[in-house]
């Protein structure tokens, strides 16, 4: 103790070292890498977004073109790209959104015997790269009448179908691959919520002689709304942002563009034909889009109502 | 009466959720029988429910650890990548999210705003920006340059402020009466106490890192810089003559995270919710 005492006097006279160690100063230590990191990789980009999406850029020249990129946009492959985003959009938020619900419910009740067993099951497929899925969705939805799909749709008598190329069951393909993933992660956020709702409410619920579905619907959803809130907005965001669901069935190049999603568009864009102006004045109006969604959504569902109250 | 009726329920539920348990692991399942069937076989009929038993064998196994170099080469890649990945996300991470909980600094609620705003941008609309400084950086094709953006993630300090919170905040003072400096006090008392959001963390980063895939296509110029998703992608093609090292290496690629995920399954499970936490 003495010994320490006295090395904390040896170092007093280091006034750098007393000036980093005040309180005032530390915090400000410890966050310098989020203030870097948030500059560079961050506030940077945002504003170079912006910039680039007035600019042609070429090597070792760049010009201002006014709207010009954003005048471009307005073609048949961006219409088509936001079409199938949309869709894509919709079909997997209402999905991922009601399903595990439903699954978390009766997870959650005395009725589930195993349900360690089951939550892990639901959960594993989120541990899968999407090339890893890709790749077996991919071999399970086989164009030849032999692939699992199409053994399956024999029994009921359906022609074999060619998944990839056709633009329906393009769709299909990508919607049910991103349900496959993320059904058992919101399954938890469900069932992390319903650990909150008070027994007490389904108790008196029973006496009131309410059935199943009425506990379900009266008692339960209306406890789940912030966490049901929660989960849309993270589909809506997740969904404008699919590029990779279509990646792994096309790569770049799906047949009459039946797989391009918006950030698909920016990458064969921005990337492939190196056109970073029109890549990033495509970046701008997406997160205009999810913007101006995630903000209806979040009105129609009353989670601003909250302050008002 | 009510006995049958309550049994009865059980058994429909139980039935249900071992469907539905069946058909979340059919994917994997068929994945793993199917890397040992003939990959030409694979190539040509996709995976079917009729399988050749006869036909079974381990050569795609074999071949992937005598003959598929390149393969090791994205294993070796991805782990290096992960390991420094993790490492580092945690170390600067928790000490952000350390210092918002803890200190009262002017600016605190600010950085916290960031911190939201940063998790609500998708990283794909700042994806192009970040590659043209990538690239004046010379930051293309290197491990750094994949790792970067992954290194302050804003999830995990959000993480791991809100585990910071519960900490006992006397402690930090006996410490100091003791003589012990701001930065001892992080490392020597507060971070063990935070080791638990350290696994969920280390979990959720680790994931995010190995399972990767727009930012390392992008950065990434050759074959031997490749990494796991990168590397198994660019084997995805229509003529299917790399589909042996494609099926088993899908297989080498998942399996130690499923163990992984069978002996930690809480942490996998807090980790990979976060956005939760507050929700």
């Amino acid at each position: 103790m003495g010994q320490e005492m006295k090395s904390n006097i040896y170092k007093g006279p280091n006034r750098l070292l007393t000036f980093l160690n005040s309180k005032k100063v530390a915090p400000y230590v410890f966050i310098f890498p989020f203030i870097i990191s948030f500059t560079l990789l961050t506030f940077y980009p945002t504003i170079q977004a912006f910039v680039m999406s007035f600019q042609r850029i070429l090597p070792g020249q760049t010009e201002f073109v006014g709207l010009s990129n954003y005048r471009r946009i307005l073609n048949p492959t961006f219409y088509q790209a936001f079409q199938n985003t949309t869709t894509y959009v919709i079909l997997t938020c209402v999905i991922l959104v009601t399903v595990p619900i439903f699954l978390a419910a009766m997870l959650n009740s005395k009725f589930a015997k195993f349900s360690t067993f089951y939550r892990a099951s639901l959960f594993i497929p989120s541990l899968a790269s999407i090339i890893v899925a890709g790749t077996v969705f991919r071999l399970l939805f086989g164009e030849t009448g032999s692939s699992f799909a199409n053994q399956v749709i024999g029994w009921f008598g359906v022609e074999p179908i060619q998944w990839q190329y056709t633009s329906w069951s393009a769709m299909f393909l990508m919607v049910i691959l991103s349900s496959w993933r993320w059904m058992g992660v919101n399954v938890m956020y469900y069932l992390a919520a319903l650990q909150n709702v008070p027994l007490e409410l389904y108790e008196s619920a029973d006496i009131d002689g309410a059935n199943v579905f009425q506990k379900f619907f009266y008692v339960t959803v209306p406890h789940l709304k912030p966490i049901i809130t929660f989960v849309t907005t993270i589909s809506i965001i997740n969904g404008f942002r699919m590029f990779e669901e279509s990646y792994v069935f096309w790569e770049t190049n799906s047949p009459g563009n039946i797989g391009l999603s918006m950030i698909g568009y920016m990458y064969t864009q921005g990337v492939q034909r190196n056109d970073m102006g029109f890549g990033a004045a495509l970046g701008v109006i997406i997160i205009l889009i999810i913007f101006v969604i995630s903000i209806i959504q979040l009105n129609l569902t009353g989670a601003f109502k909250r302050g008002d109250e | 009466m009510k006995d049958t009726k309550t049994m009865l329920i059980k058994v429909i539920i139980n039935c249900f959720f071992c469907v539905i348990s069946l058909v979340a692991l059919f994917p994997i399942l068929s994945l793993l029988i199917s890397s040992f069937r003939p990959s030409s076989e694979l190539m040509r009929n996709g995976i079917s429910l009729t399988i050749d038993w006869s036909n079974l064998s381990l050569n795609n196994y074999l071949y992937i650890f005598r003959e598929a170099g390149d393969y090791w080469q994205w294993y070796g890649n991805s782990l290096i990548i992960t390991t420094v990945t993790i490492v580092l996300s945690l170390f600067f991470s928790s000490m952000v999210g350390y210092a918002m909980a803890v200190y009262n600094f002017k600016g605190r609620n600010f950085v916290f705003l960031l911190v939201l705003l940063i998790l609500m941008i998708p990283f794909e609309i700042l994806m192009l920006p970040l590659y043209q400084l990538f690239i004046d950086l010379n930051l293309i094709n290197t491990y750094f340059g994949i790792m970067l953006p992954l290194i302050v993630a804003p999830i995990a300090v959000f993480f791991f402020r809100q585990y910071a919170l519960g900490l006992p905040k006397e402690l930090m003072d006996a410490a100091r009466i003791d003589g012990s400096t701001e930065y001892g006090i992080f490392f020597k008392i507060m971070m063990p106490l935070m080791l638990p959001s350290f696994a969920a963390m280390a979990i959720l980063q680790g994931l995010s890192s190995w399972n990767n895939f727009l930012w390392p296509l992008l950065v990434i110029r050759s074959n031997d810089m490749f990494t796991l998703p990168v590397g198994l992608a660019s084997l995805l093609t229509p003529y299917g003559n790399n589909y042996d090292i494609l099926i088993s290496g899908s297989v080498i690629t998942i399996l130690p995270i499923i163990i992984l995920f069978i002996f930690f399954q809480k942490y996998f499970v807090s980790g990979l919710t976060v956005g939760g936490v507050k929700g």
